[in-house]
């Protein structure tokens, strides 16, 4: 029976929530192709996330050894390389996190196949795969094909698939004699944690962010008086953070914080899904000059418009209803 | 220290209407504006400030049409000291993997203690030709680096994770690194800087030059191909508050208001 193998990502302790986004994906295509679903998981003393595992996968494919204690992608690769020659999965899901930046493509070179990255959605069709991406910082989707192989690669966007355990499956775990072979070229370290800055934006009501649409730090007095006006506090996009117009505990997004806000108020952020990943707001409005932004896809309302002609006005009218 | 940057040429598209060719492949250039890629100015910024502190050079590489000398000397003008252009009408329609295996080609014989990569392009946002670069050249690697510190033939670098986390990692050199924005904070290039590298000598290679064939570029020699792009499907649409700037403005405090934004 043909196989479909979800590489299972967890960090510190923990499973990552990409993982049962893939396997949730991974059970529809392996119903449909008729295919028996395989959770890889790679690490030190697996038996708890294993066993989670089994809920969700026909199979958990488990691999231990002191080595991959914590992420390396030599040695994930060194392991991997060798599960998918023996094994030979049709298709092998890993997510488009740091994570699998870092392992995906030298694996697929490694192996000569067949890869495609950050995809939103994969479709198994017989043996004949499609993958759905964006591009164009989301503004145009592509549909990619794949030249005829007997294995491919796909890494997974997060957040495009439901996160919650399936836990319809009893699968079997079984445990795989593919110890890493002794690599000492790349050394995990350590983990560090983001200083904590002076303002918890993950406490917020009401955010008001902005992004590289602001131009210029001497145009942030404009977002911070209207944040003031709300009694809000200020978040923003990445490239604010680094070019250094506001620390990087105000950073929503992937690489930076969740939110979760009454209000969330996106101005001159155009909504890489980088970005809007870390917002899980009740409203989420969005000022920017460009209808097309990708944040008018998910913002509930808008205005489309110059936010220095915009911000301003909207910064009178809040006061002026708050003091009626 | 020396640096090898790939740096590619790319339409900013974040304010730009994207139009999808008739081909329904690709998208209308005509209009757009075309620049370095974000994260490659920051690899070339990173490049040139390792230089200045541990000598050496930097050599910046490209694959891409005529227009994409322009890119170069952006390098030129921000410190590189030697720039290469690959470029053949059968580059065309490479995938990842394919544009990876041409640089390979160009830079396997060159002298490099590092490799620079972005993370990602902004356009295509693969993120694959640096780590499939590493893989063919046998060096290791390391993706989204935020900080990089050389010592004893090593280096030391920050890996981004997700939620604020970094991870420290130690790799030996020659290495490859994909670098992510917010490294540092790269040095203003003026036009007048731009302009005075219009006399400086770029290498020029082509598919021959490089000993690869037909077959093993463009849409042959990937594994991968975009069939079709389409603009993507409506799920949610946000009401987009019409009036005139100040009435809108209305409306949205009040909005603002009615989902508890403040009392
Ligand atoms: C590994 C990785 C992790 C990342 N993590 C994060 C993350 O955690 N958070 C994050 O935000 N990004 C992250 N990014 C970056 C992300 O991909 C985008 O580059 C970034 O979110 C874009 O920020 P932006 O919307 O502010 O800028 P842009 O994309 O440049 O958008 C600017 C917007 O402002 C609008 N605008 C311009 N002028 C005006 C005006 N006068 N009035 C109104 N509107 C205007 C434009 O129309 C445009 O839509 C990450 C990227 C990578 C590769
Ligand atoms: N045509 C190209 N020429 C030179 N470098 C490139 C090219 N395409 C991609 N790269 C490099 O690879 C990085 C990642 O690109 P990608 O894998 O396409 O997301 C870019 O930031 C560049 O450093």
């Amino acid at each position: 029976m043909s196989q479909i193998f979800v590489l299972a990502e967890h960090r510190k302790g923990s499973l990552r929530e990409i993982t049962w986004e893939m396997l949730n994906k991974g059970a529809e295509l392996a119903s449909r192709s008729g295919s028996e679903l395989v959770a890889v998981l790679l690490g030190n003393r697996m038996d708890s996330f294993a066993g989670e595992l089994a809920h969700g996968a026909d199979r958990v494919l488990v691999v231990e050894d002191e080595q991959l204690e914590n992420y390396n992608s030599e040695i994930y690769q060194n392991v991997l390389s060798r599960l998918l020659s023996e094994y030979e999965p049709v298709l092998t899901l890993i997510g488009h996190t740091a994570f699998g930046m870092d392992l995906a493509p030298s694996l697929a070179a490694e192996m000569g196949m067949p890869l495609s990255t950050d995809c939103i959605d994969v479709d198994l069709e017989g043996d004949k795969l499609t993958a759905t991406r964006q591009m164009y910082g989301g503004k145009v989707n592509a549909e990619v094909s794949f030249a005829p192989a007997k294995q491919y690669l796909v890494t997974l966007r997060s957040g495009m698939f439901p996160a919650e355990a399936a836990a319809t499956k009893d699968g079997k775990i079984e445990k795989s004699d593919f110890p890493p072979s002794a690599t000492d070229r790349k050394k995990f370290i350590e983990y560090l944690e983001a200083a904590i800055g002076a303002v918890d934006i993950t406490q917020a009501d009401v955010l008001v962010s902005v992004g590289q649409g602001i131009g210029d730090i001497k145009n942030m007095p404009l977002v911070e008086e209207l944040a003031s006006s709300l009694g809000a506090t200020l978040s923003c996009s990445r490239p604010v953070v680094d070019r250094k117009w506001l620390p990087k505990g105000h950073q929503v997004g992937t690489s930076g914080k969740t939110v979760k806000p009454k209000v969330y108020l996106a101005i001159g952020i155009s909504g890489a899904f980088q970005h809007v990943a870390g917002v899980k707001a009740s409203t989420i409005i969005a000022i920017n000059k460009d209808p097309k932004a990708p944040i008018f896809r998910v913002a509930d309302y808008g205005i489309v418009g110059d936010l220095f002609q915009v911000v301003p006005l909207l910064k009178d009218k809040v006061t002026a209803l708050k003091g009626s | 220290m020396d640096i090898v940057v790939c740096v590619k040429r790319v339409p900013d598209t974040s304010e730009a209407d994207v139009i999808i060719a008739k081909d329904e492949r690709t998208v209308e250039a005509g209009d757009l504006v075309f620049d370095i890629n974000e994260w490659d100015k920051y690899a070339v910024e990173e490049a040139v400030l390792l230089k200045e502190k541990y000598g050496g050079t930097v050599t910046a590489v490209t694959l891409g049409p005529d227009e994409t000398e322009d890119t170069l000397r952006r390098c030129f003008a921000t410190g590189a000291d030697k720039a290469i252009r690959l470029t053949d009408s059968a580059f065309e329609g490479s995938d990842a993997a394919a544009i990876a295996k041409i640089i390979h080609q160009a830079v396997k014989d060159l002298k490099f203690d590092l490799i620079f990569t972005g993370t990602q392009a902004s356009d295509d946002g693969y993120g694959q030709v640096g780590p499939v670069l590493a893989s063919l050249l046998g060096t290791p690697h390391a993706s989204v680096v935020t900080q990089v510190d050389i010592a004893d033939g090593k280096a030391r670098v920050q890996r981004e994770l997700e939620g604020g986390l970094s991870e420290v990692v130690e790799v030996p050199l020659p290495a490859v690194f994909t670098i992510q924005t917010g490294i540092n904070e790269p040095r203003y290039v003026s036009i007048m800087g731009v302009r005075k590298a219009a006399g400086k000598e770029i290498e020029t290679a082509g598919l021959a030059d490089l000993g690869l064939t037909a077959e093993d570029v463009g849409e042959k020699g990937s594994m991968t191909k975009v069939e079709r792009l389409f603009l993507p499907p409506v799920t949610k649409e946000a009401e987009i508050i019409q009036g005139s700037p100040d009435e809108a403005s209305t409306r949205l405090a009040q909005i603002i208001k009615d989902k508890g934004g403040f009392s």
